[in-house]
């Protein structure tokens, strides 16, 4: 008997070890990117375009507006057909066979290295029309988005009872209006907190970018040009030989980092208090 | 009911409109496919699919393209962080559900699951500007003095320790994965029925022991499942380990040997191949780890979805 | 509250068709290139400075020699860039103009801790032997030979080399095929070959803090990486048989001594150059312009004109070495010579 306690004792402390270990490496990664970072973060590398690197004062202004442009795009574009498709599927496509595939499909299309993303974009909408634009990295980022919002909005209107469904049809209304009164009105902040973090998801890649809205060394607003974005420029501020650049690519991997933390803490706070109620 | 027809033709609107989006991802996953075959036509046609995977040699000189170390490097990267991560992972589900106490709980888990949401890119400039170096100066040379000097198992511990190798990748990709993991397991041990439990602490189960033989056998093909999603993660990824694997077209002979992997190459590759071949090789590659993390999500989410239909 | 959502949704779609329709319109007055990733930092100095004075906006970025290539054969870019000059014959297949614009060195970089402030010597032999895994530790015989003076330690020697596909990665393998029948043999030259031994790194600095941080390594990288890391690089025994140290006067003596013709759109390798004083690892950087692009061609030419009179001083700040003066009047003659200057 005490033999039996003693391991149990022993084993569940080693579970506890488990999650140290993890929160170890949460905390590490956090502190190494505020640490460089912190320094680095100066009113002017949010205020200021990139200078060349032998003029000091150079800022990540046209990062972070092309950014923005490029994330907020693709969310105009994703959001929609996510939530929309997700209907689809648990609502009309609830009974047919291929409503059960695509969900599938959209599950494994989650995983798809981004990179492959980024390729097929560039096959379809740069090389044809002859340039890169933001906009092809706003379908890029898209394209990853879409089966994420998918796959939520499904499960979020499969948790709302089918008996208030029927209630609704058994009054005499239409689908679309149950759908958009009953469903969407029950489910619509879970909805919401799987688009914050697809969002999340999203705005930390690089690689669909590289070939798609490429990059762009002057501030521009302009989707159907060439863009620039935090993520590719940490990724070639790293690389360059510039002391500058170095401390650039930290802050700016500070910044995008406190964006993805900060909307993934409010899209797990949202869910939180949904499932209070 | 004038207005049932206007009604009518709103609904079928609406069903229009939902139907082509849901439909869109099978487009998408199709023009992935098409586009990555397509364009990894004249690598397929050239080498052919055995010759391919079979071949270790990489050499954009004489136009000479095999996959072997690419994907060999693939499977064992992940294979490995799986190894360190699968454990880790399911100690941490059991603890936030069974252990902790109530108020660390949330705190904990959403603490894990952050872990999730830093941006690849952001752990491969971690991996190489402070992890690696670690590696190579304190961990790699103590575990070369100590398990390095066992026998048999000590091989996998010779070479130099540099800290851009198989050993940094797999621990990078590992914090990587274990969050889905976690996460997945933590789900399928709350589906464990409360009487199951309950009537093995009756019987004067310990803890431990109910964890051990009730929750885990129960849960067994979640956790699979689970570990399945977590491999597919692993495979794909690519900007965390391009930073920290070396892209030696070598087969590791070590646990400190650099290595590639097919996103590894990739990522170095990608926007420096001129010669069409050289591309395409690319492309041949990316199609093969496509159907590969393709296959195994597809048997990781009908274990999910067996234990949940229970 | 139905009919904003269903508006709400309807002009999403909308806006999401409409983006689709406006997406192939010709891009502003930016000039977009893209290419090799030595010259960045200079053409992006030179496009600030230019902006600032003409208005003009032109946006350079790296994604490689290859990318470059690819790049505007597919005419995605106004112009493409390269390391790694393309032959005639393929330039009159992709229908491209091709023009250098400015020099950089390859040096080698080593981390020897015994050898203190003292330079290892080496030369295009051992060079080769050491990337092929012939020799394998710092006291073998022959580095001993060139290097009386020193003490070198029986130590295993790393080599690093570049893992991603590089111009630099040209360069380097390009003179060691000038240099070592063995290396032309069996390796070959190119953005990217089947290296043998050492560890791969990424990008120039990826192979310096490599370089920097790990004791017995050797590897080679641009000057300029160099110089910012301050790593301690070797002296090579050139062609002539002399030892020369990397500096802004050899790699421009090695320009001066290569052919550098305008009728084969400048083709040519500085490697191994024949000059007394020239460093042996040197090489052009090239401009790639699609043949019948020609109102955006004038414009591309504009720029690299104003960098070749105004953007001396920023290339040499930058440790770039500007082509001699000689160069540039025979690349003026060949825009001419093409209707675009």
């Amino acid at each position: 008997m005490r033999k039996r306690k003693i391991i149990n004792k022993i084993a569940l402390t080693i579970c506890f070890f488990t999650a140290l270990w993890g929160l170890f490496w949460l905390f590490f990664i956090i502190f190494d990117v505020i640490q460089h970072g912190i320094t680095a973060l100066t009113p002017s590398l949010i205020l200021n375009d990139p200078t060349p690197p032998d003029v000091p004062g150079g800022g990540l202004k046209h990062a972070i507006i092309g950014h923005l442009l490029i994330t907020i795009t693709a969310t105009l574009i994703g959001v929609p057909i996510g939530v929309l498709g997700g209907t689809f599927l648990a609502e009309y496509g609830r009974n047919w066979r291929v409503s059960r595939i695509i969900s599938f499909l959209a599950d494994t299309m989650v995983s798809v290295p981004a990179i492959i993303v980024g390729a097929f974009v560039y096959a379809i909408l740069v090389k044809p029309f002859g340039h890169f634009s933001g906009f092809a990295g706003a379908v890029a980022l898209a394209i990853i988005m879409i089966p994420v919002i998918v796959r939520t909005t499904e499960n979020m209107l499969s948790l709302i009872p089918w008996t208030l469904r029927e209630a609704a049809f058994a009054l005499g209304a239409p689908y679309y209006k149950v759908i958009f009164q009953i469903v969407y009105r029950g489910a619509g902040m879970g909805i919401f907190t799987g688009i914050i973090l697809a969002i999340a998801r999203v705005t930390g890649e690089a690689a669909p970018l590289l070939f798609t809205s490429f990059n762009n060394a002057f501030t521009s607003y302009d989707l159907r040009e060439p863009l620039a974005s935090l993520t590719v420029t940490i990724f070639q501020y790293a690389m360059g030989p510039y002391e500058e650049w170095h401390r650039q690519a930290w802050g700016a991997s500070f910044l995008i980092t406190l964006l993805i933390l900060a909307l993934t803490l409010l899209g797990r706070y949202l869910i939180k208090r949904r499932f209070r109620h | 009911m004038i207005s049932s027809k206007k009604e009518y033709l709103f609904n079928a609107f609406f069903l229009l409109i939902t139907g082509l989006s849901a439909f869109l991802i099978i487009v998408l996953l199709l023009g992935i496919f098409v586009v990555l075959f397509s364009e990894s036509l004249p690598a397929i046609k050239k080498f052919g699919f055995v010759k391919f995977i079979t071949t270790p040699t990489w050499d954009p000189v004489r136009e000479i393209f095999g996959g072997a170390i690419p994907l060999f490097g693939t499977l064992v990267t992940s294979f490995l962080a799986l190894i360190i991560a699968v454990p880790i992972a399911l100690g941490i589900a059991i603890f936030i559900s069974e252990v902790a106490p109530r108020s660390v709980k949330e705190p904990i888990g959403t603490a894990i699951e952050l872990l999730a949401a830093i941006p690849s890119i952001i752990y491969g400039m971690w991996g190489l500007f402070t992890l690696a170096p670690l590696q190579a100066k304190y961990v790699e040379p103590f575990l070369q003095s100590t398990l390095g000097k066992l026998p048999y198992i000590g091989k996998l511990f010779s070479g130099v320790p540099l800290g851009i190798d198989l050993l940094t990748a797999s621990l990078i990709l590992s914090i990587m994965i274990i969050p889905f993991t976690a996460s997945i397991a933590r789900d399928a041990f709350q589906l464990v029925p409360a009487v199951l439990k309950e009537s093995a602490y009756g019987l004067g189960a310990t803890k431990w022991e109910v964890i051990k033989d009730v929750m885990i056998p129960y849960c067994k093909l979640g956790i699979l499942g689970g570990i399945g999603l977590s491999l597919g993660r692993a495979l794909g990824e690519t900007m965390a380990v391009a930073f920290v694997l070396g892209n030696l077209n070598q087969f590791p002979s070590s646990l400190f040997s650099p290595t590639t992997t097919v996103t590894v190459k990739l990522a170095n590759e990608f926007t420096e191949a001129e010669k069409d071949i050289h591309l395409a090789s690319l492309f041949y590659l990316a199609l093969l780890l496509f159907i590969m993390s393709f296959t195994i999500l597809a048997i990781a989410k009908y274990l999910i979805q067996r234990t949940r239909n229970r | 509250m139905k009919k904003i959502l269903v508006l709400f949704i309807f002009t999403a779609i909308l806006f999401s068709c409409k983006g689709k329709e406006e997406a192939p319109k010709a891009p502003g007055k930016t000039l977009n290139g893209a290419g090799a990733t030595f010259p960045y930092p200079l053409y992006s100095s030179w496009a600030s400075s230019y902006y600032k004075e003409t208005g003009k906006k032109v946006n350079y970025q790296s994604i490689g020699s290859g990318g470059g290539i690819r790049q505007i054969t597919e005419r995605t870019v106004d112009f493409g860039a390269s390391d790694m000059p393309l032959k005639p014959e393929e330039l009159e297949e992709k229908k491209l103009l091709q023009f250098p614009t400015v020099i950089g060195g390859v040096v080698v970089a080593v981390n020897i801790p015994e050898l203190g402030e003292k330079t290892l010597v080496l030369d295009g032999n051992t060079l080769c032997k050491i990337f092929l895994g012939d020799i394998k530790t710092w006291d073998d015989p022959q580095l001993k030979a060139l290097n009386p003076g020193l003490n070198l330690p029986s130590k295993p020697i790393t080599p690093v080399y570049r893992s991603d596909g590089s111009g630099t990665t040209a360069i380097f393998t390009h003179y060691l095929v000038d240099v070592c029948p063995k290396w032309a043999k069996e390796i070959g030259f190119g953005t990217s070959v089947n290296f043998r031994v050492g560890i791969g790194a990424k990008g120039n600095e990826g192979v310096a803090n490599y370089v920097k941080r790990t004791p017995y390594t050797i590897g080679y990288l641009e000057y300029a990486y160099a110089i910012q890391n301050k790593i301690p690089v070797t002296n090579l025994k050139n062609s002539q048989g002399k030892i020369v140290s990397p500096s802004v006067e050899t790699f421009k003596e090695a320009a001066k001594t290569s052919k550098l013709d305008p009728a084969k759109h400048f083709y040519t390798w500085m490697t191994n150059a024949p000059g007394e004083n020239s460093w042996p690892i040197a090489g052009a950087t090239y401009i790639l312009l699609a043949k019948e692009k020609v109102e955006v061609n004038k414009e591309v030419v504009k720029f690299f004109d104003w960098a070749f009179s105004q953007g001396d001083k920023s290339a040499l700040d930058l440790h770039y070495v500007p082509l001699p003066e000689e160069v540039k009047a025979q690349i003026r003659e060949y825009w001419k010579s093409q209707g675009l200057y």
